[in-house]
C-alpha cells in the first residue's frame, strides 16, 4: 500500500509543499531564535487560526483569514519591538483574548468541524494545485527577502545598539522580521498546524545551533532539519496511518534531543 | 590639532522634570582623545546616544559626520547559545550593514584576522561568542569598532571587565588609531587613571553644571567642588588621581 501511495498525485503534492514549507520555516527559524522570539511565533500562528475561523464565519477562504490575522499581529508586535520581560506578557495578553476570538467564531461558524481540526493540527495531504502554488509564491517572496536582508537582520539581531550606529534601520527591520514571520507561519500553519508551527520554525532552528556556531552553516542545517523532519514525517504516515504532524514533530524533536546531547559531549 | 570632527551646540538634556544639563557646548578635533566623565546620571551615556543619532537633546545642535562610526556599548554580554563566532562580531563590524549576500574577499578576511590579533583574541576567535568571558567579548567589540575603518571612535566604558593588561592594550590601541589615522575618540568612563597618559581633554558632566579641558583644569579641588556644589578634594597620589568626597565616591569604585 506504501508503494502504491507513492505514486498518487496528492502524495506528490504534499512532498512538494512539504519541502517548500519546510525551506521556508528552517530559514527563517535562525532569525527568530537568534531574536528570541519564540513566544511571538506561537502568539501569531494561534491568532493566524483566529483569522481562520474569522474567514470561515463569513464565509470566506480560511486561509486568507490566516494570512490576515499574522500580518496583522506580525505587524503590531513589530511595531512595538517590546523586549524582554515586557514583551512576554504583553504577547501573552494578547494571544489569550485572539483565542478567545477565535474560540466564539468558531461556535459561530455552522460547517464542518474538520475545516477547524485542520486549522489546529494541520492538513498537508489535502493541500491541492492552487495552494501549492500560492505556498510557493510566498515561499519565494520569503526566501529572496531573508537573503536581501540577510546580514542587516543579523547585525540587528545581534547588537541592535552597533547596529544602529552603523547606519541598519534597526526598528524598520523588526517589522519586516515580524511581517516574514507571519508570512511563514501562515505557510507552515497549513502543513502542521496553528499548534504545532513551532516545530517548523523553532526546533530545527534551535537544533541546529546546538550542533554548529558558524551562522552560514546553521542556515545550511535548519533547513535541513526542518526538511527531514517534514519529508519523513509525510512519508512515514503513508507507511503507518498516524497523523503526518505527529510525525513531524517527533523526527525534529529528535534532531533537537540528539542537538543537546552532541553539545553537551562538546562541552564537557 | 585641526578641524571639528564633532560640534556641539547649547546642548540641554531633560528627562521629565530632572535636567541633567544645558548650554553643553564642546568641539572634538580630529585626533583629540576626549575623556568623558561624571557620576552615575550625568548623562555620559545619553550624549554618546545623542552624538550617535539615536537620541534628540532637548534643546540645541550637534553637527557631526555619522558616515563611519567605529561605536564599543556599554558592556551588555551576549546570549550563551548565540549562533556566532568571535570572527563573526568582528566582520559584522565590516560588512554588517550592507544588503545582499556575498562572500569574504581576501582583503577583509585579513582585515578582520588584523584587528582580532590587535585585541589579543586570535586564540579565542573560533570559540561561540556567548561562551566567551565579558573581557574577551568586550575586546572583541573593540576591535568590530576598529575594523571599520572609522573617521570618529566613540566608546562607553570599554575597559569594564578588563584587567589591568587589556586594558593597557586597548587604551594603546585608541591611541594609536587616532595618531595614525586621527580617528578622535571619545571615551565615556568612570575612572580616568587608566587613559591619563593618552587623554587630551576631559569633559566633566556634574550634578551642578559641566566643564572641559586639559586632565589639570578640571580634575582639581576648585572645579569639582563648583560642579558638584560641595566640598570635593582632588588629590594626585603617585601619578594617579584620586577624587575624594563625591557623593557616590565615583572615582574610587564604580560597577554596573
Amino acid at each position: 500500500m506504501f508503494t502504491a501511495l507513492l505514486g498518487e498525485h496528492f502524495v506528490h503534492t504534499a512532498l512538494i509543499a512539504g519541502a517548500v514549507v519546510a525551506v521556508v520555516s528552517g530559514a527563517i527559524g535562525v532569525f527568530v531564535v537568534m531574536r528570541g522570539l519564540s513566544f511571538a511565533v506561537h502568539a501569531i500562528s494561534e491568532l493566524g487560526f483566529t483569522g481562520a475561523t474569522g474567514a470561515l464565519v463569513i464565509g470566506i477562504d480560511p486561509v486568507l483569514g490566516m494570512l490576515g490575522g499574522s500580518l496583522a499581529v506580525g505587524a503590531a508586535l513589530g511595531a512595538l519591538s517590546l523586549r524582554g520581560r515586557e514583551h512576554d506578557s504583553a504577547i501573552g495578553a494578547v494571544l489569550a483574548f485572539g483565542l478567545g476570538i477565535g474560540v466564539l467564531f468558531l461556535s459561530l461558524y455552522q460547517g464542518y468541524a474538520t475545516a477547524a481540526t485542520n486549522l489546529l493540527f494541520g492538513s498537508i495531504v489535502g493541500v491541492d494545485d492552487a495552494q501549492l502554488r500560492n505556498l510557493a509564491i510566498v515561499a519565494v517572496l520569503v526566501l529572496v527577502a531573508l537573503a536581501l536582508l540577510y546580514r542587516p537582520l543579523t547585525f540587528a539581531a545581534v547588537d541592535p545598539e552597533v547596529a544602529a550606529s552603523r547606519g541598519v534601520p534597526v526598528r524598520a527591520l523588526s517589522v519586516v522580521i515580524f511581517l516574514l514571520v507571519a508570512l511563514t507561519t501562515a505557510e507552515a500553519i497549513q502543513v502542521v498546524g496553528v499548534l504545532l508551527v513551532l516545530t517548523l520554525v523553532i526546533t530545527p532552528a534551535a537544533a541546529a545551533q546546538r550542533f554548529t556556531v558558524r551562522p552560514g552553516l546553521t542556515l545550511v542545517l535548519s533547513i535541513g532539519i526542518a526538511l527531514a523532519s517534514t519529508e519523513g514525517g509525510i512519508l512515514l504516515s503513508l507507511a503507518q496511518p498516524w497523523p503526518t504532524s505527529f510525525f513531524i514533530t517527533a523526527i525534529s524533536f529528535g534532531f533537537y534531543l540528539a542537538a543537546r546531547i552532541v553539545s553537551a559531549a562538546r562541552s564537557s | 590639532m585641526s578641524k571639528a570632527v564633532v560640534s556641539a551646540q547649547s546642548l540641554g538634556l531633560r528627562f521629565g522634570e530632572r535636567e541633567l544639563w544645558h548650554e553643553l557646548t564642546f568641539e572634538v578635533a580630529a585626533g583629540e582623545f576626549l575623556a568623558v566623565l561624571g557620576p552615575n546620571g550625568a548623562g555620559k551615556t545619553s550624549l554618546l546616544r545623542i552624538l550617535l543619532g539615536q537620541l534628540e537633546p532637548t534643546s540645541g545642535r550637534v553637527s557631526i559626520d555619522r558616515s563611519r562610526i567605529g561605536y564599543v556599548p556599554q558592556q551588555r554580554v551576549f546570549d550563551r547559545d548565540l549562533p556566532l563566532r568571535g570572527r563573526d562580531l568582528v566582520r559584522l563590524g565590516l560588512d554588517g550593514h550592507r544588503w545582499g549576500l556575498s562572500r569574504l574577499a581576501s582583503s577583509d578576511r585579513r582585515r578582520i584576522g588584523d584587528a582580532i590579533a590587535a585585541v589579543g583574541a586570535s586564540a579565542l576567535c573560533d570559540a561561540p561568542l556567548g561562551r566567551l568571558s565579558g573581557g574577551e567579548q568586550q575586546r572583541l567589540r573593540v576591535a568590530q569598532a576598529l575594523v571599520s575603518d572609522p573617521n570618529l571612535l566613540l566608546a562607553d566604558e570599554p575597559l569594564l571587565s578588563l584587567d589591568l593588561a587589556y586594558q593597557k592594550v586597548i587604551v594603546q590601541l585608541l591611541d594609536a588609531r587616532r595618531r595614525s589615522a586621527g580617528t578622535p575618540v571619545v571615551f565615556v568612563t568612570h575612572d580616568v587613571n587608566p587613559i591619563l597618559d593618552v587623554v587630551d581633554r576631559v569633559l566633566y558632566l556634574g550634578p551642578d553644571g559641566w566643564a572641559i579641558g586639559p586632565v589639570d583644569d578640571v580634575l582639581n579641588t576648585e572645579t569639582l567642588s563648583r560642579l558638584y556644589d560641595t566640598e570635593i578634594d582632588v588629590l594626585r597620589v603617585r601619578g594617579r588621581v584620586v577624587v575624594v568626597g563625591t557623593p557616590d565616591a565615583e572615582h574610587v569604585h564604580h560597577a554596573h
